[in-house]
């Protein structure tokens, strides 16, 4: 088995750029990453970053008022083992492929559950259209796949509307609702950030379940490194649109290479309690100042305004995601000099 | 009670229904506990468990059903809004949204200055503008931030001019209701820096409402866990966290994800189900109906908070359980 295994997404060069009142701006650029077939790729980084721009153009559903420019390539193996660039395809394929190859969930259920269908109906309306099921077919399967996401009383659910649930079942629901029509990648959009700890953790154990069950890929963007810590295969660290760091999520967290990273992760109060040997309280290293404006980007590297390892060979030109050993990247000049930080 | 040499507030028997009628929601359903002078004290539990409705009851905003709160020896529960009037400036409260808790037509100058002059802490123009620049630098803002709006300032710069506004005044009881979760993790270790410095400097006591139970780790002294309007469990952080006794604490931190990879959880206990209406909460244990020990007494008798061991109380019938170790397990 040492011929290499095509990732069942292959993205390259992701970029887009939207039209608004201050003239077109350039959300995202040269973003690249796989994601195996079965694996779980974690995209995380702070609001405004870019991650949901990133999985809405994957998923071809930016709205069309944005005037959205989608540049570079998705690869993507359909589950017959035909690969097809999902930024390439046409409206109707991409249609086709979203009913039966890709499925998305979002942070707000209610953006995607329809309020006048009850949950049966629009489960079952759902994969008549994809999966070409007969009325009474379909209503059989939609109560399957709430029971596959262990709603308790489904018949009885079935015919309840999305405003009869609470948070978490709602979350159950589109859920559901993605995996009725079996797919091979799911991308969550922080899927969880809305719900209690609690009903959190049982998202996750049913979306980990779903995932060993069928062998989907996962994108999951979250902003919660706890959850990436807990979930996540490989990591992909977004900064201004960017993307700044990967690697595995062992060594990303023991030995995180870029300094937004680095940052990142001495800002957690849970590593700081941890961490600290005396009694006395830690102090959290927060990171200095906030993100660039999209419209005033710094000359070089887009972290820099906010970096300690600063120098002025930082401000040349942005660095490029250098390839370093063990399969990581880092965006980062200084990257190879191995320098410690301190607060 | 509650064991609290020197409590600053002192909240008895404390309720709060919202509507009339057979079945009115018990958001807050007879909490007591204390709040020492200098201490912070961390508020958690679940989305409707009741926290804000504890913290603006405790300064007033939100009239208590029955119960008593005592500020510095007296009785405030109950007394009319002027009455109030003099200890407002005593007592503040910081919000979640950054954005809605400040008015977006007035500049910084503005809305500090208003705190001082509401309460009359400042005597003249050049005394005004002085204190204006000293609360700015304690935050970490520059002075001359004080002519901007709102509006020109990110979210983590904006929670502090919201932490200014509140010290403005000069508190002795800051209310801070989930003041971080509008913030992004790199701007939440700012506030979270200045929140312990204002503690160490100034012995600023403080009620820390928050559903990270991380930062709540990080930065209380002790931590009540609220569930449906009732007290679970109380104990120093360090007690509560490495040795919660109920159930329901054990499963919220079971829940909650470490930033760690090597310490992935493994086949920990999910609770099952959602938390059920505080219109209709259940009889008995109003947490019986997700735990996983629950026995059929559970359902009968209102498990009282008792002391299971100095300064730490819990309201569990079993005490036949052993406490998890919940931390540092894989070492
Ligand atoms: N339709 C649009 N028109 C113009 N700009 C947009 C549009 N959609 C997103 N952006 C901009 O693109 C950038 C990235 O946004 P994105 O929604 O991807 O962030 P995010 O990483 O998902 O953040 P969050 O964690 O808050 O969800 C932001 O600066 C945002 O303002
Ligand atoms: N003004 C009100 N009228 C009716 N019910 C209310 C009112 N305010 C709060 N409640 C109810 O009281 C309960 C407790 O609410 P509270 O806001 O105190 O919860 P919380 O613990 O702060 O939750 P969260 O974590 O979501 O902020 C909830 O069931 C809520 O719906
Ligand atoms: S009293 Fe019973 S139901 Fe309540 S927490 Fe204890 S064991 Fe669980
Ligand atoms: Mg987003
Ligand atoms: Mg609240």
């Amino acid at each position: 088995m040492n011929e290499p295994i095509t990732p069942r997404l292959s993205v390259r060069g992701l970029s887009t750029s939207f039209m608004t009142d201050r003239g077109r701006v350039t959300s995202v650029s040269d973003v690249s990453f796989d994601i195996p077939s079965g694996g779980t790729l974690a995209l995380v980084g702070e609001s405004g970053s870019g991650k949901s721009v990133t999985s809405l153009g994957l998923m071809g559903l930016h709205a069309k008022g944005s005037q959205a420019i989608v540049g570079g390539e998705a690869w993507f193996v359909k589950r017959n083992g035909e690969r097809v660039n999902l930024l390439a395809l046409a409206e109707a394929d991409k249609r086709r492929l979203r009913g039966n190859e890709l499925a998305m969930i979002f942070q707000e259920p209610m953006t995607s559950l329809n309020p006048v269908l009850t949950v049966g109906e629009q489960i079952a309306e759902s994969v008549r259209l994809h999966l070409g099921m007969d009325r009474r077919d379909a209503l059989q399967h939609a109560k399957k796949m709430l029971d596959l996401v262990e709603i308790p009383a489904a018949e009885r659910r079935l015919h309840e509307y999305p405003h009869q649930l609470s948070g978490g079942m709602r979350q159950r629901v589109m859920i559901a609702l993605a995996m009725a029509c079996n797919p091979t990648l799911l991308i969550a959009d922080e899927p969880t950030t809305a719900l209690d700890v609690t009903i959190q953790a049982q998202i996750l154990a049913l979306i980990q379940r779903l995932q060993k069950e069928t062998g989907m890929s996962v994108l999951f963007i979250t902003h919660n490194l706890g959850v990436v810590a807990q979930y996540a295969d490989r990591v992909a660290v977004m900064y201004a649109g960017r993307i700044v760091e990967t690697a595995a999520v062992g060594p990303l967290f023991a030995a995180p290479q870029h300094p937004y990273t680095r940052g990142l992760l001495a800002c957690l109060p849970g590593m700081a309690v941890r961490g600290s040997v005396a009694k006395s309280r830690p102090r959290l290293t927060a990171i200095s100042g906030q993100v660039c404006s999209p419209f005033e980007p710094p000359p070089g590297c887009a972290f820099a305004p906010r970096c300690a390892l600063h120098i002025a060979a930082c401000d040349t030109a942005m660095p490029p995601l250098a390839a370093l050993a063990d399969g990581r990247q880092a965006r980062c000049i200084r990257v190879n000099e191995k320098i410690e930080m301190t607060a | 009670m509650n064991d609290t040499a020197n409590p600053l507030i002192e909240v008895r028997g404390l309720r709060k229904y919202f509507g009339a009628g057979p079945q009115p929601v018990r958001a807050v359903d007879g909490v007591s506990f204390a709040i020492r002078e200098g201490e912070t004290l961390g508020l958690v539990g679940e989305s409707g468990s009741g926290k804000s409705t504890i913290g603006r009851m405790l300064i007033r905003l939100l009239d208590p059903t029955e119960g008593q709160i005592r500020f510095k020896d007296r009785d405030i529960a109950h007394i009319s809004q002027r009455q109030m009037r003099p200890l407002r400036s005593s007592m503040q409260i910081i919000f979640q949204d950054p954005y809605a808790s400040l008015n977006p037509r007035m500049r910084i100058r503005q809305i500090l200055g208003e705190a001082l002059d509401t309460h009359g802490l400042a005597k003249g123009k050049g005394e005004r503008q002085a204190r204006i620049a000293e609360l700015l630098d304690l935050v970490g803002l520059r002075p001359e931030y004080a002519d901007r709006y709102p509006h020109e300032f990110s979210g983590g710069q904006r929670q502090r001019i919201g932490v200014a506004r509140a010290l403005a005044v000069e508190p002795s009881f800051i209310v801070a209701d989930e003041p971080l979760s509008a913030l992004d993790v790199s701007i939440q270790a700012q506030v979270v820096n200045l929140l312990c410095d204002l503690k160490d400097r100034f012995g600023l006591t403080m009620l820390f409402i928050s559903h990270d139970l991380d930062v709540v780790e990080f930065l209380c002294d002790r931590v009540i866990v609220l569930y449906l309007g009732k007290i679970m469990e109380i104990a120093p952080t360090e007690t509560l966290y490495h040795r919660p006794q109920h159930p329901y604490t054990q499963a919220l931190l079971a829940a909650s994800p470490i930033p760690d990879p090597a310490q992935r959880h493994k086949d920990r206990p999910l609770l099952v189900g959602d938390i059920p209406s505080p219109a209709n909460p259940p009889s008995g244990c109003v947490f019986r109906t997700r735990c996983p020990h629950a026995l059929p007494a559970c359902a009968e008798t209102v498990p009282a908070l008792a002391e299971v061991a100095p300064g730490h109380w819990k309201a569990c019938l079993r005490n036949d359980l052993h406490p998890l170790s919940m931390k540092g397990t894989s070492q």
